[in-house]
């Protein structure tokens, strides 16, 4: 066997595996998290508790109802984004006129709320949810392992990112989005129905967080807290990567999820603040983001 | 302030404009501080520091967001890690109250300057997120140094003698002593409000471009006003450790950081007031629902939701309008 400065490869194979998971996870969030900043301009600080849902709508459907996987990874996704259709309608939409921060406020406060339902009903330890049979097992590359589960979320999360971002860049819907980005009262004026755009667009970003709980569900133990401390990584993702371009919210995703897994391997103690360490010298050097426009 | 001096065309304002101090503010202090030199014969007087720590915690988030209109989303890790210096000062290398809380405090205004002197370098969201990221580093790092204990915190912190003579192990002494720190917090940061610092703070919460066409230098005043904030919660967070005789993880978590955002919230951002009543409030409500597990968390949401889309303004905030003072 040969040896990588003193690593030997499956365990280097094994983390980097780990850092591209993780990565999948943050890009899914942050690309989330970027699209709904773009239209409404509000940080959703509720995104973790949505993923959260996702993971436990998923465990729900199989436990209750003995829907399986594949029906969750669809459904889940369009009944948690229509929750978020609702909360926009009665809650955030109220606060356009206002400082931004008040959304921020808001969002955490929903946060709270959910985070605090599900722990009232399941506790804190976490449920296990049975990989699918389809994808259970693993493939031998070679030089390492991979567990097929594994390698279908990195596919998966890929997928559905450059699909995002086809979307938003290339087609013609994508275009009156980011039109209305720019400057909404102007489509308005065009015959555009933007509030019902942004309303469509928060309930996207949100169905993206419960996409990223399906998937994450099998990987990790499904609780009530899975959200919450992930999120804030994925905060200091978006920081990083600044939340003017789509492509970089997910190029900086899976980059930093490659970073922290090879950190892990080299000194596994800094693995868990590396990411704020990477966002300190960002801010340093450039403040806006490595894909932000100037402030 | 010594900043404020350092410009190069002091404030100067016209003696007739020049801030005094209205007479209802001095008013409204006696009435405080003669109603918490009673309190603590009617009322608990742990439950009464406890509400102590967090307004001085609270009024110094106010500081930094109510009037430099900043939003720290991480203002538990200067609680935190004071809380930590100090009782670790106290209980390991054995000092006396007073210098524990000192050195606690002198970590949170270091982290402070540290941690401001970063996160000043973006704006509005972006610091809110920023400063949230940095909090969670420092509860990272507290969860792995062995000083800290890890999951048991810092247990069992004596709470010593002051200056070696006065035996605060008696509640109702250590509360005295606490009133004493935290209302002279509180002054402070009225002084630092009204002083012509305070009023330049105000004009780059209100315009910040136009703060800098007027020839201010920003950043320096917006990192002076988060390491005084910082600072400020820093002293809180020791005096707690003090009191409580404990340093631990909840004190570094972000879900500190929302509280002390949800107390200067529902009592009224920007007023002096706000924070000690807010404080009061959600103390209060931890307390009465502390048997419930998860359902103060829950409620603490959706007095964050009601708060956020009906009464912005919190609770000083409608009796300011009501009686059209300044509060």
């Amino acid at each position: 066997m040969f040896e990588l400065l003193g690593i030997p490869p499956q365990a280097l194979f094994g983390q980097l595996l780990l850092g591209l998971i993780n990565g999948s996870f943050y890009a899914l969030l942050s690309l989330g998290l970027a699209v709904i900043f773009g239209l409404l301009n509000i940080i959703n600080f509720a995104h973790g508790a949505q993923y959260m849902m996702g993971a436990f709508l998923a465990w729900m459907l199989m436990t209750y109802f003995g829907i399986g996987y594949w029906w969750a990874l669809l459904l889940v996704p369009i009944a948690v984004g229509a929750s978020g259709v609702v909360i926009e309608r009665l809650m955030i939409s109220r606060l356009y006129h206002l400082d931004h921060l008040y959304g921020l406020l808001l969002t955490f406060g929903l946060a709270l709320i959910i985070q605090g339902l599900f722990r009232n009903q399941y506790g804190v330890s976490g449920l296990p949810y049975t990989i699918p049979a389809e994808l259970s097992g693993g493939t031998n590359l070679g030089f390492m392992f991979l567990p097929n589960y594994r390698g279908w979320v990195v596919l998966a999360s890929l997928v559905v990112c450059l699909g995002t971002w086809f979307t938003i860049e290339k087609t013609k819907l994508g275009a009156y989005l980011r039109a209305a980005t720019e400057n909404p009262t102007l489509v308005g004026a065009f015959g555009i129905n933007v509030p019902r755009m942004i309303t469509l667009t928060y309930g996207f970003g949100v169905g993206l967080a419960a996409l990223a709980g399906v998937l994450a569900a099998p990987i990790y133990s499904v609780n009530p807290n899975m959200g919450a401390d992930l999120i804030i990584v994925v905060f200091a993702v978006v920081v990083i990567g600044g939340m003017g371009s789509i492509l970089g919210a997910i190029v900086t995703g899976f980059g930093l999820g490659i970073i922290e897994g090879l950190t892990r391997v080299f000194y596994p103690e800094g693995s868990a603040v590396v990411i704020f360490v990477i966002m300190a010298l960002v801010l340093l050097v450039k403040p806006a983001g490595l894909f932000g426009r100037t402030v | 302030m010594t900043v404020a001096n350092t410009e190069t065309h002091p404030v100067t304002l016209p003696a007739d404009l020049r801030i005094s101090t209205p007479r209802h503010h001095v008013v409204i202090f006696a009435g405080l501080l003669g109603l918490l030199l009673v309190a603590p014969f009617v009322l608990y007087p742990v439950f009464l520091m406890k509400v102590l720590c967090f307004a001085l915690f609270a009024s110094a988030l106010n500081l930094l967001l109510g009037y430099g209109g900043l939003l720290s989303f991480g203002h538990a890790a200067f609680f935190g890690s004071a809380s930590y210096v100090a009782a670790h000062a106290a209980k390991v290398w054995g000092l006396t109250p007073e210098l524990a809380i000192l050195l606690g405090t002198g970590a949170g205004a270091v982290l402070g300057l540290g941690i401001g002197a970063l996160a000043i370098r973006r704006q509005g969201i972006y610091f809110a997120m920023v400063t949230l990221a940095f909090a969670q580093m420092v509860f990272f790092f507290a969860l792995q140094v062995p000083f800290t204990g890890g999951e048991d915190g810092i247990q069992a912190v004596p709470r010593g003698k002051l200056f070696g003579l006065v035996d605060l192990s008696n509640d109702l002494t250590l509360y005295f002593v606490v009133l004493l720190i935290v209302f002279g917090g509180l002054l402070l940061i009225y002084r630092i409000v009204h002083s012509p610092f305070g009023q330049v703070l105000k004009a780059i919460r209100d315009n910040e471009p136009r703060s800098v066409s007027l020839g201010y230098k920003v950043n320096r005043y917006k990192l002076a006003v988060f390491v005084m904030s910082a600072t400020l919660a820093g002293l809180a967070g020791a005096t707690k450790a003090i009191v409580f005789q404990l340093a631990s993880l909840t004190d570094v978590y972000w879900t500190m950081s929302g509280e002390v955002v949800l107390m200067t919230l529902i009592g009224g951002m920007g007023t002096i007031f706000g924070p000690l009543v807010g404080a009061a409030v959600i103390v209060t409500m931890q307390n009465y629902f502390a048997g419930f597990g998860a359902w103060v968390t829950i409620l603490q949401g959706i007095v964050f939701v009601v708060t956020v889309l009906l009464f912005r303004e919190g609770i000083i905030g409608v009796i300011a309008r009501w009686t059209k003072k300044a509060l």
